[in-house]
């Protein structure tokens, strides 16, 4: 599904978190939004899902607008949400037809939780949960998977085995996906296109040429990943310095 | 928890089944202690029975009215009014508690007059509901509802205002509203606190009864008590203590077998 947005602005009150968004996510491609907190990467996933409606600009999915929830996307939360009084594989049909139960089967045997249909989601550990709630998101085919920091709760080895199941099945699938993230790796190992949004605006856009599957040990990785955590970090002249030093190819958003 | 130092050489002295056994008796063994030295003070005449009955004569008592077929009767009286009253002013407090807990406007409509008339002690109105109603059934069972409405009515309201906003965000990306969001998120997530209501409107049915009976009855287990009260049965008065002890308690199981099978994903209640 192909995103386009245009002019994109959100208001709280006074304060301006998002403004001038123009993007574009052809269909099938893999965005990583990026920034420190309160960029406003939430708000616009939120946006791109329908939850949260922008003051002013546009949201075109497939060239048709937007008009409250966006049907076509599902979202992953930082937290897995599941429904406490629901046993897994009812966890993973919410939402479905009756009669479209397979699908949800199916969608716990791509997560490799398939002996777990029948637990409830309380004895489940954080991972299984997040995986749950991966093939609740996934069950209705949704063209667009929006993930908000789905993985920031988990350790390190879980993280990597999510983000490799949420790789294979995004070139499964084949919907496009936007996440949400401040792991800078985590960036680097899943997206094609890296967003970096700074006081509201999109201030970096870097491609990921690395081939997949990724290698985490590669040096290219670590270059990739240190220059733009630099940039997050870095305010704007010491990160366009180590930019040069870097010999790194950046995108300036062309606006 | 530190243990003594020897507590492992002890354990193994009593097989595993008798410790089990042992350990379900304790709380039994000060009650049945009580009991015995109740019985022995009544027989050695410290206890005289106009004040109270030895243990044996409450017993004596029960088999004297359970084969007449007079006891049954009462409990049944009693039983019926209980849930009779429960069920009305439950269905009545859970169907207005979802009403102003799902709707604001309900909530602005309803919530500070039941607010106001939670403040009056139902048992208050027994003057009054016997005006209205006389002193036959009607009169028993609208003073029943009445006091099991706000226990229900309040559990329900803030079980439903307590729903997780989180959840709520989830169920609607995932296509649910209406019903099938209420049955599927809301109820399910209010009902630990309707079942706290639940219980403690229990608790408030049987004293409602209690009182309830004793003033103004021709049936039930506080006529019993009452009756046997005129004619000095001591007895039968401690008899009718026991019974609405022995139905409070049992509806208190009851409760909690429910709850153990409403709840069992809630970790709280999941049961070994």
């Amino acid at each position: 599904m192909r995103i386009q947005t245009s002019g994109l602005a959100k208001r709280y009150a006074a304060r301006s978190v998002l403004h001038e968004i123009n993007l574009t996510i052809p269909s099938g491609e893999f965005v990583a939004i990026v920034g420190a907190s309160g960029s406003g990467k939430s708000t616009l996933l939120r946006m791109l899902a329908g939850l949260e409606r922008p003051d002013t600009g546009s949201i075109l999915m497939d060239g048709r607008p937007v008009r409250g929830l966006n049907r076509d996307a599902r979202i992953m939360f930082q937290d897995a949400r599941l429904l406490p009084w629901r046993r897994v594989i009812d966890n993973v049909a919410l939402g479905l037809d009756r009669t479209a139960r397979s699908r949800a089967i199916e969608a716990l045997e791509k997560v490799g939780l398939t002996d777990r249909n029948r637990d409830w989601p309380a004895i489940l550990s954080g991972g299984q949960r997040q995986r749950v709630a991966l093939a609740r998101a996934l069950a209705s085919n949704p063209r667009l998977l929006l993930l908000d920091e789905p993985l920031a709760s988990l350790d390190a080895l879980t993280r990597i085995e999510m983000q490799r199941l949420i790789e294979n099945l995004w070139l499964e699938k084949g919907f496009s996906a936007v996440l949400v993230t401040h792991d800078c790796a985590e960036a680097v190992a899943l997206a094609d296109r890296i967003l970096m949004l700074e006081h509201g605006t999109i201030a970096m856009e870097v491609q990921v040429p690395l081939p997949r599957p990724r290698d985490r040990g590669d040096r290219q990785f670590a270059t990739l990943e240190g220059q733009v955590l630099h940039r997050i970090l870095g305010n704007d002249e010491s990160a366009a310095a180590s930019e040069s030093k870097l010999q790194l190819r950046i995108v300036r958003n062309a606006q | 928890m530190p243990r003594h130092p020897d507590a492992e050489d002890r354990m193994p002295v009593l097989p595993v089944w008798l410790q089990g056994f042992g350990r379900r008796l304790a709380p039994w063994l000060m009650p049945a202690l009580i009991v015995v030295a109740w019985q022995l003070l009544s027989e050695h005449g410290y206890l005289p029975a106009r004040i109270l009955p030895a243990p044996s004569a409450v017993i004596k008592a029960g088999i004297r009215l359970g084969r007449s077929g007079e006891l049954f009767e009462h409990i049944r009286a009693s039983t019926q009014r209980a849930a009779m009253g429960f069920l009305i002013g439950g269905a009545i407090g859970m169907g207005l508690g979802v009403l102003s807990g799902v709707s604001s406007l309900a909530e602005n409509l309803l919530d500070s007059t039941v607010q106001m008339i939670r403040n009056i002690p139902h048992l208050a109105l027994l003057p009054l509901v016997i005006l209205w109603f006389g002193i036959d059934e009607s009169a028993k069972i609208v003073l029943v509802s009445l006091g099991v409405f706000f226990p229900i009515y309040i559990n329900t309201f803030h079980g439903i205002r307590n729903t997780d906003p989180n959840l709520m965000e989830m169920a609607r990306v995932y296509g649910l509203r209406g019903f099938g969001l209420f049955r599927n998120v809301v109820f399910p997530g209010a009902l630990p606190s309707i079942m706290v209501g639940v219980r403690y409107a229990l608790g408030i049915t049987w004293l409602t009864l209690i009182v309830a009976e004793t003033i103004a009855t021709t049936s039930g287990i506080g006529y019993l008590a009452m009756n046997a009260r005129e004619f000095m049965q001591t007895d039968i008065v401690v008899l009718a203590i026991l019974l609405y002890a022995l139905l409070g308690k049992f509806c208190d199981s009851a409760t909690r077998m429910l709850e153990r099978r409403l709840l069992k994903w809630h970790p709280a209640y999941r049961s070994a």
